[in-house]
């Protein structure tokens, strides 16, 4: 059982913190994302896992080993950076091989090796293809043949398919999910992309303002976000205050109505508290007058394939975004059901 | 662009017409003579093979010395490109403009300014004199090949700083990052990551240094002395000493044949594909010294370059004002002591001067020569860029001819003119023209290369909306590309004018002793016995350190923002 320990990570740039005291642990076959917004840190963290930057402070551990004395070459862990740094001067084989030679492996083996580690992406054939005439989906595949061929320890990825376009990065991402739980080591992937995040990572873990404010499987903290931050950066767009009516069923009144929400945390709750809701899904359907509902005033209405994406607005002026199945238009007034869109408390 | 009639057409024929008839009269002419002269001597069989035989003992020696200096160069710039590409240090704009000194030195002022360090008449060796109380000078600089290696790197040290750091620091740091996570040690991660892919670097800078070892001139006649003979020397003592044209002509032949070569492998290597990433961040891989071992090595770089840039120029200034009264009764020993006589003299004709006309006179030339060249070269140059511009098809063979004469030495230039302009009007003996009319050739594609990059900036749209708003082709050209190209024109101006007044391989054949350019005179007066004549060589080659220094001085400010990296 291989395991990745960062304990208490600090680090500065240009002065001001950076990273405030990052602690995590990825295991043997698992795949942990860290999510957050470019600049926020994360690439600066793989490098420091990597070796490749300094921190002010906290510890590298594999297996319980600090890694402060051992040099990048050594630590045999696999980094991908986003836009994959295949050298230029040397073809798809030869990048391939250039771990193993590092590692000093007979041309036999190597040989062997990185046909496995080609065809493995599904590159069988393009070794002696230059490496600046490949498509990008094309260097994506050679640079993780790359990683994964010397075999190292830990996997790291950054922003493996940022520089993808959309079509492609569904295809890769679903080749990427089948390589990274193939492997059987303990990954680390970079992303800003939530979905990415949820389709690929068994845990998640949330990076903002140089902390992370979360970290679960990602149905946990998809279902349970901690904070607001949280909740938007997942894409949740309707956060609004609310005040507790009733406990059991648990029961808020919003500017949208009364709304019956989950209450997993078993936070201590008083009715007459002040909360936040977040309603996780956008679902809704229009309800007809004598059933109860929210009222709403439509700003616009713009058709998104199966659904209108509809901002509304109560009376107060409190904003809703939700997706209904039926065209509205600008002053409309329509009365909604909320039912479906799983109302959550914030705390 | 659109037709503008007839007019337009010829305009446009006449953009590209003059650089190319004046290229034809003062080039490729004489280039001509040139080869003419060697094949009929060949041909006639009265030089023949005991020529080329004669051709082959400076031509070994060029070719050595070359290559021990490029290596040498190499073993200082290397390093040095490494640490400004990596480090960010206090002093480092200083230490840039510094270094941009030896691409705009006079030959005549380096020399100078070494010989006021290093020669037998140097601080150095009068101090070692005086405290040891030697009647010999204790180092010998001037005749020897650690002279002219020693000035041979430093001139080219810059360019491999220049050229390799720059690449260096637009490498993507995470390839040799990559290299160590695939498990490849620091010293690996350079063998087989770093130096290949800055390898076309390395050798541009390589060919270019040895390209400017092996058509060195100026330094080779003065410091090498009568004991070293490159290519360039031996064609300049053929003409102006021995009066043998057949000879020095099959000497320019090979001198040409050998930098076509280098040339074209330069270009060859030039045209090997770059490597197309950048670093994200600029300035991504610049990083503070930490370590001791950091700190004393670009401390002990940033001094060697110092010394080596700095020294010789203070040296120079220092020692034309050092005045030496011999001690009475006791040869060796003198008195140093400060003096404005250096200065003073230069105005003063004497009967010792070699020349008819005083030393200041030279200066006068000098200035009068380079103005000429100004406006030759931004004529010559502007309707280049402007013929390019409008038919970028030419822009291939305009771009090539234009360039050619930087590839011929000055010397064989020079060689070229005494073979050919022999007769009236146009006589090297009565036509003093043609001095302002060799500088322009080599000052075109500096000029050239500095109006280009800002035309092709002018979007077209601006133009083309002057011309909606109704002005008229003229018009256009006056309120959107005059303004907009006067700083470029200011470089390229001060460029022309700084070469001009360093230039000394061609002047060396074409100035008369009654128009002696500075560079001629302090050249003529450095080499001659006296106190006083090596005085006023210093007092003259600082006041072209002064002129030199005020032009990179000039030319920095002009800089656009953002090119001051490295």
């Amino acid at each position: 059982m291989n395991k990745l320990e960062v304990v208490n990570i600090q680090k500065e740039y240009e002065g001001s913190p950076l990273l405030k005291g990052i602690s995590f642990e990825v295991n043997t076959g698992e795949v942990l994302c860290l999510l957050g917004r470019s600049g926020s840190g994360k690439s600066t963290l793989l490098r420091i896992i990597a070796g490749i930057e300094d921190c002010e402070g906290g510890q590298v551990l594999w297996n319980h080993e600090d890694m402060a004395a051992v040099p990048t070459h050594l630590r045999r862990f696999g980094l991908m950076f986003q836009d994959y740094a295949l050298f230029p001067h040397l073809d798809v084989h030869d990048n391939v091989a250039f771990g193993l030679k590092t590692q000093g492996q007979n041309k036999q083996t190597i040989e062997q090796k990185v046909s496995a580690a080609l065809e493995q992406v599904n590159l069988a054939g393009f070794a002696r293809r230059s490496v600046t005439d490949l498509s990008g989906g094309e260097q994506q595949r050679v640079a993780l043949a790359r990683a994964l061929a010397p075999e190292p320890r830990l996997l790291m990825l950054d922003e493996p398919l940022a520089a993808l376009d959309r079509a492609l990065r569904a295809q890769l991402q679903e080749e990427l999910r089948q390589v990274l739980h193939h492997a059987g080591i303990p990954s680390i992937y970079v992303t800003h992309d939530q979905d990415e995040a949820l389709a690929l990572g068994d845990r998640i873990a949330l990076l903002n303002e140089g902390q992370i404010v979360q970290i679960g499987s990602p149905e946990e903290v998809y279902r349970h976000p901690r904070s607001e931050w949280v909740a938007r950066f997942l894409g949740m767009e309707n956060i609004f205050e609310g005040k507790i009516i009733r406990l059991n069923p648990l029961t808020v009144s919003t500017g949208f109505g009364e709304l019956e929400v989950a209450n997993k945390d078993n936070k201590r709750l008083n009715i007459g508290d002040v909360v936040k809701v977040v309603l996780l899904s956008k679902d809704a359907e229009i309800s007809d007058a004598k059933k109860k509902g929210t009222l709403l005033t439509v700003i616009e209405s713009v058709f998104k394939g199966d659904h209108y994406r509809t901002v509304g607005k109560n009376d107060k002026g409190e904003k809703l975004v939700i997706n209904l199945k039926f065209k509205t238009h600008p002053n409309e007034k329509i009365k909604v059901d909320l039912e479906a869109t799983n109302p959550r408390i914030l705390v | 662009m659109s037709a503008n009639g007839k007019s337009g057409r010829l305009g446009r024929t006449l953009l590209w017409l003059i650089p190319l008839a004046f290229l034809a009269a003062f080039f490729f002419l004489p280039l001509g003579k040139i080869l003419a002269t060697a094949a009929r001597s060949a041909l006639e069989n009265e030089l023949g093979l005991s020529s080329f035989k004669q051709a082959l003992s400076p031509l070994w020696f060029t070719t050595w010395q070359a290559a021990l200096s490029t290596v040498l160069t190499l073993l200082l710039g290397l390093p040095s490109a490494y640490l400004y590409s990596h480090y960010r240090f206090r002093g480092k704009r200083l230490m840039r403009t510094l270094t941009t000194l030896p691409f705009i030195l006079p030959t005549v002022v380096a020399v100078a300014g070494f010989t006021a360090l290093l020669g037998p008449r140097g601080l150095l060796n009068l101090g070692l004199m005086k405290l040891f109380g030697l009647d010999q000078p204790p180092i010998m600089f001037m005749n020897t090949l650690w002279g002219i290696l020693l000035v041979h790197v430093f001139y080219n040290t810059t360019i491999v700083l220049r050229v390799v750091g720059s690449a260096w620091s637009q490498l993507d740091p995470r390839w040799e990052q990559t290299a160590r996570m695939l498990g490849a040690s620091k010293r690996q991660a350079l063998r087989e990551v770093t130096l290949p892919l800055l390898r076309p670097s390395i050798l541009a800078a390589t060919l270019l240094v040895f390209l400017f070892d092996f058509t060195s001139f100026g330094v080779i006649l003065m410091v090498g002395g009568p004991y070293f003979s490159t290519l360039e020397v031996a064609i300049y003592q053929q003409t102006m000493s021995l009066f043998n044209l057949p000879l020095a002509g099959i000497l320019a032949v090979v001198q040409l044949l050998c930098t076509f070569v280098i040339t074209w492998i330069y270009s060859k290597i030039n045209g090997i594909r770059r490597v197309p990433l950048m670093p994200r961040l600029e300035g991504e891989i610049l990083r503070q010294a930490r370590s001791l071992k950091e700190k004393v090595a670009l401390c002990g770089m940033n001094s060697l370059l110092a010394l080596l840039l700095v020294a010789p120029m203070l040296a120079l200034v220092l020692r034309s004002f050092l005045r030496l009264a011999a001690d009475q009764g006791n040869r060796g020993s003198f008195t140093p002591g400060f003096t404005l006589q250096y200065y003073t003299q230069l105005f003063v004709n004497s009967n010792q001067s070699i020349f008819y006309v005083p030393p200041v006179s030279a200066a006068l030339n000098s200035l009068l020569f380079a103005l000429l060249t100004v406006v030759f070269s931004l004529v010559l140059g502007t309707l280049t860029v402007y013929a390019i511009f409008h038919n970028q098809r030419s822009q291939r063979w305009l771009d090539v001819l234009i360039t050619l004469p930087l590839g011929a030495s000055a010397v064989t230039l020079g060689l070229g003119f005494v073979i050919t302009f022999n007769r009236a009007p146009l006589n090297v003996r009565h036509f003093p023209l043609l001095i302002p009319i060799a500088h322009a050739l080599v000052a075109t594609p500096f000029v050239v290369r500095s109006l280009q990059p800002a035309l092709n900036s002018i979007p077209t749209s601006l133009r083309q909306a002057a011309s909606v708003l109704g002005a008229s082709p003229v018009n256009v050209w006056r309120k959107v590309d005059r303004p907009l190209l006067r700083r470029p024109m200011l470089v390229a101006a001060i460029f022309a004018f700084t070469i001009s007044l360093g230039e000394f391989g061609a002047t060396s054949f074409l100035a008369r002793p009654e128009t002696p350019t500075l560079p001629v005179a302090i050249y003529r007066y450095i080499s001659m016995p006296g106190e006083l004549n090596y005085g006023q060589a210093l007092a003259m080659s600082t006041l072209l350190l002064v002129l030199c220094g005020l032009s990179i001085y000039l030319l920095e400010k002009l800089q656009p923002e953002g090119m001051n990296e490295i």
